[in-house]
């Protein structure tokens, strides 16, 4: 292994620019003459607009014009979409209601964005949008996802009755019927999944500018996929063709799936620069504004049951889930309570037969779509909360309880659409009891209860659906686009290399890893190599980084492209050194020709095809550049064992995070450091749901929790040090053998918290996040009891 | 934030003329406050009075008294060494205000003035029995802390300094609320000898106030023991999604026992 | 509008301001140093940590005009002649940035602590120093390491 090849523990390329503040972020990018667009956003979550009066405000300093709803139809700006289609039991399409850039005739949400002020300065925008005079018809409010789908609920979208956006299902109902009517033993529990607020440190941010000498549109967004942006733009809102739009996505600080999405924010900024006679427009949100108007993650109320035989077999899983998209129908939302959700319902174990159904339902609270792990979380909670139930209730050892139920020959069909390729999920496990010393248990338990504090150990044994996903699969589900993903390789004449992908790093490390895959093929230093992303007119198509895919689809795609590479330099090499085609062999960073000393170094091979003064031009083409497109044959399946130990302060509820064991296996690793940081990143997140976050809404409709004053970040020290190691299955459906891992860590973490928790506490749930409130609620009967 | 005229005086005597002839003029100190509620927009002072400039910075602690000036930074506070000696309890508290860039900039009258009812200070000048010194007279910590961000400062009044006696032992105990890391609960208790025990309360009400049960039943036995069996009332505690106010009244019990514990 | 002048990464600079404008605004808008960010309106992400006459403060809750006449130091001053400060060179070296948002606010944050606790810093103190800092990429694990490390190359 070189020092920059595959497996190597490179530092990041990226890094230098980052730690010396020269980072390029969208807000650090001003166009000459720039204006600031300032958004008026609703007071209420459920509101008729009577009238907007923008007179005083059109006449206010410095202001270049103030732009609505209304505006925005007559100049025929379409609405942002939903580009997931999802059918009920019942054959009918999901009911996707209006989502206008500017709200026409109603608001659904606080927050919900009313007109749009351009100006000269950001005070003076402020200013101005103060004189707007907007008289609403205030609505009730429908807040509650369990109670908005009841008679009488106030109604968010006229498309869709009782709230309900879909009601699907998925599995064999009857067969799963007849495992719990003849199961020796039944454990039901009622779930809630938190919602959360993804909170990237970097706020969304817009700048849009129109050209007018040539009719063209560019974009500076905070954007995990440019090119979808530009396509949805483009081709539902309507704006401009996609040759007459750029999508810039520089430097992203950060996105966990909330900067996936195609934003109001980003049309209006683009249509506004257009209004105001071409002067670029920029937006960025503050921090407020990013908890009122960026997709949250989660919300799931979850009815969950487990048949188990009388032999400690489990034989079925019940679900029936009420998920809250909020007041529209995210770019993705619909997927992720279905496809990304119920899918993964089987966990690592051989359940024969799995039935659920979820119900998604409109509320006025912002809209709800993908955040890290995007229903993975939410299936592995429901799946390791019922497994580690299961087991106290038999009095069995969870550890034991699980391991007889695993899955251990592969490929294995699910009941659930997944077919998984590979996996070792004992070993995974054993490693992680074996690092925990989960036999030295009891006796930290009672060290710890020596000190006044009561102790707890919890699994969490995920699996999840990444590397997302073969276009004919997600196709037949109901995805409005293909996932699969673009590179170009372009070698230099001095064969230094310029790698376009379609994947966009906003902190993955892409600039290295990508760079380690190159390095490692063709045998050159990783610093001759730059990985370019994140503009639409240099790359020419991708679909972007999500759902732990750049590695198993994005580098597969530039792995097939550099095969392409290799195979064209090989013509040349051959053609250069007189040999036959056949006989040249390409190893190490140059091309020699079988039993003779002729050899040539890759950066040689690449100023010939470039020089080309003696090709045969029929048969060989000047330059070197090429290019893949890679569709996956399959989903990957990144699984693991996480184990927390946590200690509870009896006194005051207090839940401190002792130990934690990480144990995955992501198949091939391109960079460990960069794959630890992902798993930290991810248990952090994992943990933050568990104790500290949640997206709190009033009975009205205002958000409770919209600034770090009562959104609880998790910070340093609200947690651990983690003990990482690895388990190593390949994955057989990409030739690299990845299966990903950035949203490991935030699907195993929340069950193996709540688990632990609620092992410590001798309670069957406790509510997340379990906050000191909440645990300290929940210790009610040792009170009681000691009392 | 609305614009407004900004002035730094370098003198006491400039800053009252100053804050008296603006109309709707508002005091500065470290601003840790004022700066983002103007930035919400949900303070448009015309005038803005930036304390920082008269150099009323310093603790000195004397044989049986402490003075601190208004304008010491909690970073100030929680380093000094004759303090950290004499009431450590105080020097903890200021190190748990906020965060180390907060405390940098954050001051002890700015903070006294502003009586955040989460905020920790007001729990310390009850327990210690403090007085506020402004520029016109002196008013005792038990009558300045009035309710939610109402003391007995009149317009225009600006904190000059906080004197107390120092106690023979003291701690503050604070349950940090886990978002905004302001007291849900802070808890600081005084051990004056044989002038009796004072426990000041912050976060859990309107206001920061003495729990006089307990004084009592410390001045008797200074052990958390003695305190264990007193009930707290949740009527008037605070109740928002952190805590209720019944996990109020329970915290303002544990943080006096932990507080009597860790006294020195 | 009012003029003031201070020392940025030793360098003298002035501009006119407005009452209003946040030494962010500052820094960023007029200098055009954009290296330190603004995560949050409550003053508390910390990606806005700068040196004002040595110590760590919030610049998004420090008025520039307030800070006339004042030694300020952002994450652009740290690197001399083109040699990276100890504490950037162990952010790279134990991975502790990601996205690169918080980072500026971290690494000022954490030189600020070193100048405080000194050079051989607990795990425990840094988690806790590190209560003004939010960053949602690393799970701070790294940053710790990092910080430790720096400091002790301090």
């Amino acid at each position: 292994m070189s020092d920059t090849g595959i497996g190597a523990r490179m530092l990041r390329k990226e890094d230098h620019r980052f730690i010396t503040g020269k980072g390029r972020y969208t807000d650090d990018i001003n166009l000459p003459g720039q204006a600031v667009g300032y958004f008026l956003r609703s007071p209420h979550a459920h509101a008729e607009i009577k009238k907007i009066d923008i007179k005083k405000a059109e006449k206010a300093p410095g202001v270049l014009c103030v732009l609505t709803g209304e505006d925005a139809a007559a100049d025929n700006i379409g609405g942002v979409i939903c580009g997931w289609m999802i059918h009920s039991k019942d054959g009918s399409p999901m009911k996707a209601g209006p989502h206008p850039v500017l709200a026409q005739g109603k608001v659904r949400h606080v927050g919900d964005q009313v007109a749009v002020v351009v100006a000269r300065t950001t005070a003076q925008a402020k200013a101005a949008a103060e004189m707007i005079n907007v008289t609403y018809k205030v609505l009730d409010a429908n807040v509650d996802p369990v109670a908005s789908q009841k008679r009488g609920a106030p109604k968010v979208h006229d498309v869709a009755s009782r709230n309900t956006v879909f009601e699907w299902e998925i599995g064999d109902k009857d067969a799963t019927d007849a495992a719990f009517s003849s199961a020796a033993h039944i454990t039901t529990l009622d779930l809630v999944n938190n919602r959360l607020a993804p909170n990237a440190m970097e706020p969304r941010a817009a700048i849009g500018s129109y050209d007018e000498g040539d009719d063209h549109y560019t974009l500076y967004t905070t954007s995990q996929n440019p090119h979808v942006a530009r396509l949805v733009i483009s081709a539902f809102v309507g704006l401009a063709p996609e040759h007459k739009l750029r999508v810039i996505a520089p430097d992203v600080g950060g996105g966990f799936g909330s900067k996936i999405f195609i934003y109001a924010e980003e049309v209006v900024c683009l249509w506004a620069s257009r209004r105001a006679g071409g002067v670029p427009v920029k937006w960025v949100s503050d921090r407020s504004e990013a908890f009122l108007t960026d997709a949250n993650g989660r919300d799931h109320v979850t009815k969950a049951e487990l048949a188990i035989d009388k032999d400690g077999k489990v034989t079925g899983l019940r679900a029936k889930t009420i998920a809250n998209m909020g007041a529209y129908l995210s770019t993705f939302a619909s997927s992720v309570p279905t496809y990304l959700y119920a899918t993964l319902l089987s966990g690592q174990y051989n359940i024969p037969s799995i039935y659920a159904e979820v119900d998604a339902v409109y509320t006025n609270t912002s809209p709800v779509d993908a955040y890290r792990g995007a229903g993975r979380p939410e299936a592995a909670y429901v799946v390791e909360r019922l497994m580690e139930t299961a087991a106290r209730e038999l009095g069995v050892d969870p550890a034991e309880f699980r391991a007889k139920n695993f899955i251990t020959t592969f490929p294995h069909q699910t009941p659930v659409i997944m077919c998984y390729d590979a996996g070792d999920f004992k070993a995974s496990q054993n490693k992680a009891m074996e690092m925990i010393d989960y036999a030295g248990f009891e006796k930290r338990k009672a060290a710890s209860a020596r000190k006044g504090k009561l102790r707890g150990i919890g699994f969490s044994n995920y699996i999840e659906a990444c590397g997302i996903a073969p276009s004919a699969a997600v196709g037949s589900l109901g995805a409005g686009v293909g996932l699969w993903e673009s590179a170009e390789v372009r070698v230099n004449p001095v064969g230094t290399v310029e790698i376009l992908t379609g994947s966009h790093s906003h902190g993955q490390g892409h600039e290295t890893t990508f760079a380690q895959l190159v390095s490692d093929r063709l045998g050159i230093p990783a610093d001759q190599v730059a990985i370019i992303h994140g503009d639409t007119d240099k790359v020419q198509f991708g679909m972007g980084t999500y759902g732990s895919r750049s590695g198993a689809v994005g580098m597969t795609a530039i792995s097939k492209a550099l095969d392409k590479i290799e195979a064209k330099a090989k013509k040349v090499a051959a053609h250069v050194m007189e040999a036959a085609e056949s006989d040249v062999e390409f190893k190490d960073g140059s091309f020699s020709v079988k039993g003779t000393d002729k050899k040539m170094a890759f950066g040689e091979v690449a100023l010939s095809a470039y020089v080309a003064h003696k090709f045969p031009t029929s048969e060989i083409e000047p330059g070197l550049k090429e290019g893949a497109f890679h569709d996956p044959t399959n989903f990957t399946f990144p699984a693991g064992c996480h184990i927390c130990e946590l200690e509870v302060d009896a006194d005051t509820g207090v839940t401190e995070i002792v130990d934690w064991v990480a144990v995955d296996d992501f198949g091939n690793i391109i960079n460990p450091m960069i794959v630890e940081g992902q798993v930290h990143g991810g248990i952090a997140q994992g943990i933050g749901q568990a104790l500290t976050e949640s997206v709190v809404y009033d009975e009205g409709g205002q958000l409770l929790t919209g600034s770090y004053m009562d959104y609880c970040m998790p910070r340093a020290d609200n947690l651990p040090s983690f003990r990482l190691a690895f388990t190593k299955t390949e994955c057989p459906s990409n030739p690299l053998g990845i299966k990903g891992c950035g949203e490991a860590g935030a699907i195993a973490a929340p069950a193996a918290v709540m688990n632990a928790l609620t092992n410590a506490l001798g309670v069957k749930d406790v509510a997340m996040p379990a906050t000191p409130q909440n645990v300290w609620n929940a210790m009610a009967h040792l009170r009681e009891a000691a009392e | 934030m609305y614009e407004f005229e900004y002035h730094r005086p370098s003198k006491l005597a400039d800053a009252v003329k100053l804050i008296k002839s603006k109309k709707e003029g508002k005091l500065m100190s470290g601003g840790m406050t004022l700066i983002p509620t103007m930035k919400q927009r949900l303070a448009s002072p015309s005038d803005v009075i930036d304390l920082s400039g008269l150099g009323n910075a310093g603790v000195s602690v004397m044989k049986t008294k402490v003075t601190i000036k208004a304008g010491t930074t909690h970073a100030e506070v929680a380093t000094d060494a004759a303090l950290k000696k004499a009431v450590p309890a105080l020097a903890a508290l200021a190190g748990m205000i906020g965060d180390p860039h907060v405390r940098h900039r954050g001051t002890i009258g700015g903070s006294v003035a502003n009586a955040d009812p989460a905020a920790d200070y007001p729990a310390a000048l009850l327990a210690l029995n403090a007085k506020v010194v402004t520029d016109t007279r002196t008013i005792d910590a038990d009558k300045f802390f009035k309710s939610l961000f109402e003391t007995a400062l009149r317009t225009n009044e600006i904190i000059k300094q906080i004197e107390f006696e120092i106690p023979a032992r003291s701690a503050y105990s604070k349950f940090p609320n886990p978002a905004s890391r302001y007291a849900m609960v802070g808890v600081f208790v005084a051990d004056f000898a044989k002038k009796g025990v004072r426990v000041g309360v912050t976060g859990a009400k309107g206001s920061a106030y003495r729990e006089k049960a307990m004084e009592k039943a410390l001045s008797a036995d200074f052990s958390a023991d003695a305190i264990a069996g007193i009930k707290i009332k949740a009527d008037d505690m605070n109740a928002d999604i952190h805590a209720s106010a019944e996990y109020r009244a329970h915290l303002v019990g544990v943080m006096a026992k932990r507080a009597v514990a860790a006294a020195k | 509008m009012p003029a003031i002048s201070m020392t940025v990464n030793g360098e003298k600079v002035c501009g006119e301001v407005e009452g209003r404008t946040l030494l962010v605004e500052f820094i960023r808008g007029n200098l055009g140093k954009t290296g330190t960010h603004v995560g949050c309106d409550t003053s508390q992400c910390g990606a806005c940590v700068v040196h004002v006459d040595g110590k760590a403060i919030k610049s998004c809750t420090a008025l520039a005009i307030a800070c006339d006449g004042a030694t300020v130091n952002t994450v652009e001053g740290l690197a001399r002649d083109g040699k990276l400060h100890p504490m950037q060179e162990a952010f790279r070296e134990h991975h502790g940035l990601q996205c690169g948002f918080c980072t500026p606010g971290m690494i000022m944050a954490a030189i600020d602590i070193v100048k405080r606790k000194g050079k051989k810093l607990k795990e425990e103190t840094i988690r806790e120093e590190l209560e003004g800092n939010i960053c949602r990429c690393t799970g701070y694990h790294n940053i710790v390491k990092a910080i430790q490390a720096g400091a002790a190359k301090m």
